[in-house]
């Protein structure tokens, strides 16, 4: 799926200012490509992210995914796409305190009515994959901070997504377990065809991209195209 | 409800505590309720089984409430009653609080005088009196409720002293209650010095119906009100015809079921029941508002998160009234189970001693009100539910 931000300009309240965030930012990403977005912090990726994701509307500019315009979806719409089409890793690793790290791939499944005959073994296989298999009866508290991050890594996948969405995936974890995580990301990005937007702080990680752009103060910077 | 019947095992404490707070308030709410039935029960039920259709008072002067103990029917108006179309028997009933005694023992009693042989008093041929025995009240012999035999120990054939006068048990019947006193039916000639003056009674028991009505009364009826109504529609003529007696003769007319907020004691108490019973219905539905709201806004990071993640606001709202519905079914159930035991325990051992009653009505109604209350209650938490940005999921705050 082609994801497609066309002069995204976006602003957040600041007391009685707005700060702005993104500022005319254009971008392409085609599937099957994993495009790397850097920049010190602040900057704006994480923003440029949320507007990708339909999180948050842009002040003015448009997003398409596959060329459809998802300005004008309501909420409710939105988040259907989200549920059908985009999977998310948040920043932090955001799991759900009650669930185990299976249940956290299901409730995927059930928000999308997956009988959970076609849901389990998926969601196994796919902590597997991240290299969780032994952890999947376990609950956030009883991860490490590393472990949670590949739970969250899992779970963007379960709804065979179209469009991934990565922030920072390897912010928690040591160089070995970051370097095999982008991996990972990789692999699937081609075997998938996803279109994968992945944020890092880490140049390390650079050469696994097929581009990266560099974001500074709002501002989109290519920076290579591999 | 994947996620909220999750929470409910996760928070397993939590939950348990506010599910204990839901059954105990239901617990008290059924022990209230059928303690408010059971002295209702004590306070109206010779009213309620009355085998009249309405009960005429006189209408007590502006500013006063209506009460059995100051209504005071004369002759006169009686007779006009008896008159009124639609009335097939306007039977005066005397109502008054004395003493008996006999079998060694007195006890306080309600008397209800009566016509000779009125249908009105139970037993008899009418009522539910042994089969060949000869029922009702007479001059001289009166009808026992079970009550007021069992607090005397006497029988059928015995002798008791009524307010000074010697009468014979006819029979024993019912287990009607008035005041929390037991009932005594007795002929009006029976009647203990009640404050009223001679002939005039505390109200009018009247059996209405079409079948036989009698034509306009001489005496107080204008030809024009006597003879309206004849042979039309019943119902809607005897509201009206009764309304027009009422205005005519300074009275009012209720059935026997409206008439008992008439009855002094029972106003008093059932009202500060039905209070208590009201303020624990508020107070369990501000204690599940309260624990819902802090209970949501605590997972509103989470909310966000399933909202990120593409869960409808619909699909949460559904979550959320979910568990709630859940909490609240296991308490009531629970709370009206332990009520149930204690209940008849309490019957079962205690007695008639104390007025409780437990019936289906009196477990399913605080099951249901406390159910949809604290729906009502958690439904305050469901604004945070739709308005929390699944934005926030994104942010590193977290
Ligand atoms: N919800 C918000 N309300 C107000 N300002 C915000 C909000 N979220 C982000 N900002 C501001 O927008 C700018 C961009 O933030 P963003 O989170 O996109 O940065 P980032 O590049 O992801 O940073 P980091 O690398 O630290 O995660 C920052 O100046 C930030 O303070
Ligand atoms: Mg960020």
């Amino acid at each position: 799926m082609t994801l497609q931000l066309d002069d995204i300009t976006l602003t957040y309240p600041d007391g009685t200012q707005r700060v702005t965030a993104l500022e005319r930012v254009s971008l392409t990403a085609q599937p099957g490509t994993l495009t790397a977005v850097t920049g010190p912090s602040g900057s704006g990726k994480s923003s440029l992210l949320a507007v990708a994701a339909t999180l948050i509307a842009p002040d003015s500019g448009r997003v398409l995914l596959d060329g459809r315009d998802l300005s004008g979806l309501s909420p409710k719409e939105t988040a259907a796409v989200r549920r059908e089409r985009i999977g998310i890793v948040f920043q932090s690793s955001n799991l759900l305190a009650s669930l185990t790290a299976l249940d956290q791939l299901l409730v995927i499944a059930h928000l999308n009515g997956t009988p959970l005959s076609v849901a389990h073994p998926r969601a196994t296989e796919l902590l597997a994959a991240v290299g969780m298999g032994d952890c999947v009866g376990r609950r956030p508290h009883q991860l490490s901070g590393g472990q949670r991050q590949r739970v969250t890594i899992a779970r963007g996948l379960m709804n065979d997504p179209r469009l991934l969405l990565v922030d920072e995936p390897t912010s928690a974890l040591d160089s070995q377990r970051g370097e095999a995580i982008v991996q990972l990301l990789r692999r699937l990005t081609v075997e998938r065809d996803l279109t994968t937007l992945m944020v890092t702080h880490d140049e390390r990680h650079l050469q696994a991209a097929d581009r990266v752009t560099h974001v500074v103060d709002g501002t989109l910077r290519r920076l290579a195209d591999r | 409800m994947f996620v909220a019947i999750r929470d409910l095992r996760f928070a397993k404490g939590r939950f348990a505590l506010m599910g204990a707070v839901v059954a105990l308030i239901t617990l008290l709410v059924v022990l209230l309720s059928g303690l408010t039935v059971g002295l209702g029960r004590g306070n109206t039920s010779a009213v309620t089984n009355l085998t009249a259709d309405h009960l005429v008072f006189e209408a007590p002067p502006a500013g006063q409430k209506l009460d059995f103990t100051t209504s005071s029917v004369g002759p006169s108006v009686r007779a006009s009653w008896s008159h009124v179309p639609g009335v097939r028997r306007a039977e005066p009933v005397v109502v008054s609080m004395t003493r008996a005694s006999g079998g060694g023992r007195t006890t306080a009693v309600a008397v209800f005088a009566v016509p000779d042989g009125s249908s009105l008093a139970p037993g008899g041929v009418n009522g539910a009196g042994e089969a060949g025995a000869p029922g009702g009240v007479a001059a001289d012999r009166v009808v026992l409720s079970a009550g007021a035999a069992a607090a005397l120990d006497v029988t059928a054939g015995d002798r008791i002293d009524l307010d000074g006068q010697s009468v014979t048990v006819g029979e024993v019947s019912g287990t009607d209650e008035f005041s929390h006193a037991p009932v005594v039916w007795a002929a009006t000639a029976n009647a203990p010095a009640s404050g009223l003056e001679p002939g005039h009674a505390t109200f009018l028991a009247l059996t209405t119906g079409d079948a036989e009505r009698p034509a306009a009364g001489a005496e107080g009826a204008d030809g024009a009100d006597g003879s309206a109504g004849v042979g039309s529609d019943a119902g809607a003529n005897l509201g009206a015809d009764l309304a027009a007696a009422d205005q005519r003769l300074g009275t009012v007319t209720l059935t026997p079921a409206e008439s008992v907020s008439a009855i002094g004691s029972f106003s008093s108490e059932n009202g500060s029941l039905q209070l208590m019973r009201a303020l624990l219905f508020a107070i369990s539905a501000l204690v599940i508002g309260a624990f819902f709201t802090v209970w949501t806004v605590q997972r509103s990071g989470e909310i966000a998160i399933l909202k990120a993640v593409g869960a409808s606001t619909r699909y949460l709202l559904g979550d959320a009234l979910g568990q709630a519905l859940v909490l609240l079914l296991v308490g009531t159930a629970l709370g009206s189970a332990v009520a149930a035991a204690v209940g008849s325990v309490i019957t079962a051992t205690v007695g008639s001693a104390v007025p409780f009653v437990l019936d289906l009505p009196t477990l399913l109604v605080p099951v249901v009100v406390m159910t949809v209350l604290g729906l009502a209650g958690a439904a305050f938490s469901l604004r945070t539910v739709t308005t929390v940005d699944p934005l926030t999921a994104l942010g590193s705050s977290r």
